[in-house]
């Protein structure tokens, strides 16, 4: 278990205050004018050094992506946009950073916009979260007061401003193209790639867009260094710490910081105090989110929650929001009410998704009923094959690997559910 | 995609205009943004309008909520110099706006799969036995409207409802019906877990970061 002295948030549920004050007695804000001092290739060579993935989803090294942008303005500005549209079913984690630990957040943003040239910061929360946007704005202005942002921000001599730009109910504006149509005034609808934002993304200009996580983990790993970092989890492409959220049928759900790379079971046993019924009455568990497919209990008895263990059984890390699922569960209606979120959550531009979202949710309800065919559960496989990597983004995709991972793993249920109805009608 | 945008919502005011304090926040709002990049203001400019209704609905009888009449979307296209139908666009894109009018509290129940698991199905059945409406209706008084909403991101709160701006989390049906019955009243129910707990720590204490609750007198 990871050691309190490790833990990069510790005040993720609040105990103290969010305040400047309480913020920088925890350590935030500390000498960054030192670590600005030693330089954009230092700190991006850091960054890479510490092996930090992207924390949204997506899981690209946080180093490499700040790297892509222009070394040289070319006379356009460039801005720092953090994703703080936090959507993904399951995962409540960047919630908590904003509400408690807004100056992470803050100080992380003068650094990377620091090491990609940056002067502007814009975090696009999601609209649900009124009281989290408030909060930031109100550490926002703590911060200008106290010179830590504006013009030479902390004392760096650099002129750093940060905004908060509002959502107002769209999952889809998570995906970063759409969340900078978003902050433009439009729709928020995925762009096509390329040109990719580090080339022109805000207004046009380079931007890089970062998860709220992987933002407020940069001032913690620069000031203890990228291999303190980089020597805890599991080995280096799966390193650090991560905020876990354990939602569904445990019986203490909670979010909680531990090391990349945890077996779940541990996990769950010793943050959440076990499956509801025990572990012997567990059934499955979506392991990162709701697009990421869901693990039935034999993966889960020996699973390690990072990247690449995940993605050695068939799913993913995602962004951590772990749902776990027990034997009284209708777990086909489970990934039925995924495929209605999806179906709701699709912008509408790209056919397979538009049309295939709403296809499968409706063939989904037929499955929970089981009024349906066995023939039909090998088209419902193959039309989500038609939706994944057809779309301009992976809304798609994200709409067809739940019902895979439905099929792959609960097949069975599936067929019995569509004998019981049978039987029932004859 | 939401619900279609009704363009013929059965009331529709003649004008909008912002009000006083709305006006400063206009010029505040549109600032935040690049010269000549006065779109992105929009979405905090719909955001405003809708508070202003809100504003007004709490003071009409019978009361009514925030939403966005379709003049008011005709000012803010005026205001930031974009064609009317952009404004729609965004209006409609956005499950937040209301585009008809809502009751005084609208109640966004949470259903999708991390608050199903936790009964929502139980909270949803409180709601609609307790106003005796239905989803998308409004009591006759213009209290309450139920919206069934997708993930709010308060997954381990499950189950929880968003009450205008507040979210109430660690819900059950008679928590849920008690929070009704103290907004009905006028009064303002205490926001976030209803069983106490503190944000997303473990409900039977913290499992890390022990020695900073003590300190905090949370343990």
């Amino acid at each position: 278990m990871l050691s309190d002295s490790d833990r990069i948030f510790t005040n993720i549920y609040g105990f103290e205050g969010p305040d400047l004050k309480a913020a920088q007695k925890r350590g935030d804000w500390d000498k960054t004018k030192d670590i600005l001092k030693k330089g954009k290739e230092w700190i991006i060579e850091e960054m890479k050094s510490s092996g930090l993935r992207g924390r949204g989803g997506a899981g690209f090294p946080t180093g490499m992506k700040w790297s892509f942008m222009p070394k040289e303005s070319d006379g356009r500005p460039h801005y720092l946009v953090v994703n703080a549209d936090e959507s993904e079913p399951g995962t409540c984690k960047d919630r908590d950073i904003l509400r408690n630990e807004p100056h992470k957040l803050l100080e992380g943003c003068l650094i990377a916009g620091f090491a990609m040239g940056a002067h502007t910061a814009y975090i696009y929360v999601r609209g649900e979260y009124y009281n989290e946007n408030s909060a930031m704005w109100k550490a926002i202005e703590e911060a200008y007061d106290k010179g830590l942002l504006g013009k030479n921000a902390a004392g760096t001599g650099w002129d750093f401003d940060v905004i908060m730009h509002r959502g107002a109910g769209a999952y889809i504006c998570g995906e970063e193209t759409a969340l900078i149509e978003s902050i433009e005034g439009k729709k928020g609808q995925p762009r096509n790639k390329p040109p990719f934002p580090a080339m022109a993304g805000l207004y046009s200009c380079p931007t890089t867009v970062n998860n709220v996580e992987t933002i407020a983990v940069v001032p913690t790993i620069l000031r203890r260094g990228g291999s303190w970092f980089s020597a805890l989890g599991l080995n280096e492409r799966n390193a650090g710490t991560k905020l876990f959220c354990i939602s569904g049928h445990v019986n203490q759900p909670c979010n909680v910081e531990e090391e990349m790379g945890i077996p779940l079971k541990e996990l769950i046993e010793k943050h959440c105090g076990g499956v509801r019924g025990g572990w012997e009455n567990l059934k499955a568990v979506i392991p990162g989110g709701s697009s990421t497919p869901l693990m039935p209990k034999d993966v889960c008895d020996h699973i390690h929650m990072d990247f690449d263990s995940l993605k050695e059984v068939g799913t993913g890390l995602g962004t951590a929001g772990v749902i776990v699922m027990d034997q009284d569960t209708d777990v086909i209606q489970a990934i039925c009410r995924l495929s209605q979120f999806y179906m709701h959550e699709s912008c509408g531009q790209c056919t397979p998704c538009r049309e295939g979202a709403g296809w499968l949710w409706r063939v989904m309800k037929r499955m929970v009923a089981g009024n349906a065919t066995i023939d039909e559960i090998d088209m419902l496989y193959e039309v989500t094959k038609e939706i994944e990597g057809h779309t301009i983004c992976a809304l798609g995709d994200a709409a067809a690997w739940p019902v895979q991972g439905l099929i792959k793993h609960f097949r069975s249920e599936m067929e019995h559910r569509i004998v019981e109805y049978r039987k029932a009608a004859a | 995609m939401k619900k279609p945008f009704e363009l013929h919502a059965d009331y529709q005011p003649e004008s909008f205009e912002f009000n006083k304090a709305g006006k400063k926040q206009v010029e505040k709002l549109v600032a935040l943004y690049p010269k000549g990049k006065q779109q992105s203001a929009v979405m905090p400019l719909l955001d405003l309008a809708q508070r202003q209704v809100a504003e007004e609905g709490a003071k009409a009888s019978p009361p009514y909520g925030g939403w966005i009449p379709r003049a008011a979307m005709d000012h803010i296209a005026e205001i930031l110099d974009m064609p009317e139908i952009k404004v729609y666009e965004v209006a409609s894109f956005y499950s937040m706006y209301n585009m008809a009018p809502v009751g005084k509290y609208l109640v966004q129940l949470c259903t999708t799969t991390p608050c199903w698991l936790c009964g929502s199905d139980d909270i949803v059945k409180a709601c609609t036995d307790h106003l005796g409406i239905g989803m998308n209706e409004t009591t006759k008084d213009g209290l309450f409207t139920l919206m069934e909403v997708e993930c709010l991101g308060a997954c381990v709160n499950a189950p929880m409802v968003q009450i205008n701006d507040d979210y109430y989390e660690d819900l059950t049906a008679d928590s849920m019906k008690e929070l009704l019955d103290v907004l009905a009243e006028g009064l303002k129910p205490k926001i976030g877990s209803q069983k106490g707990r503190k944000s997303s720590m473990a409900i039977t204490g913290p499992t890390s970061l022990e020695k900073e609750a003590k300190k905090a007198g949370v343990v």
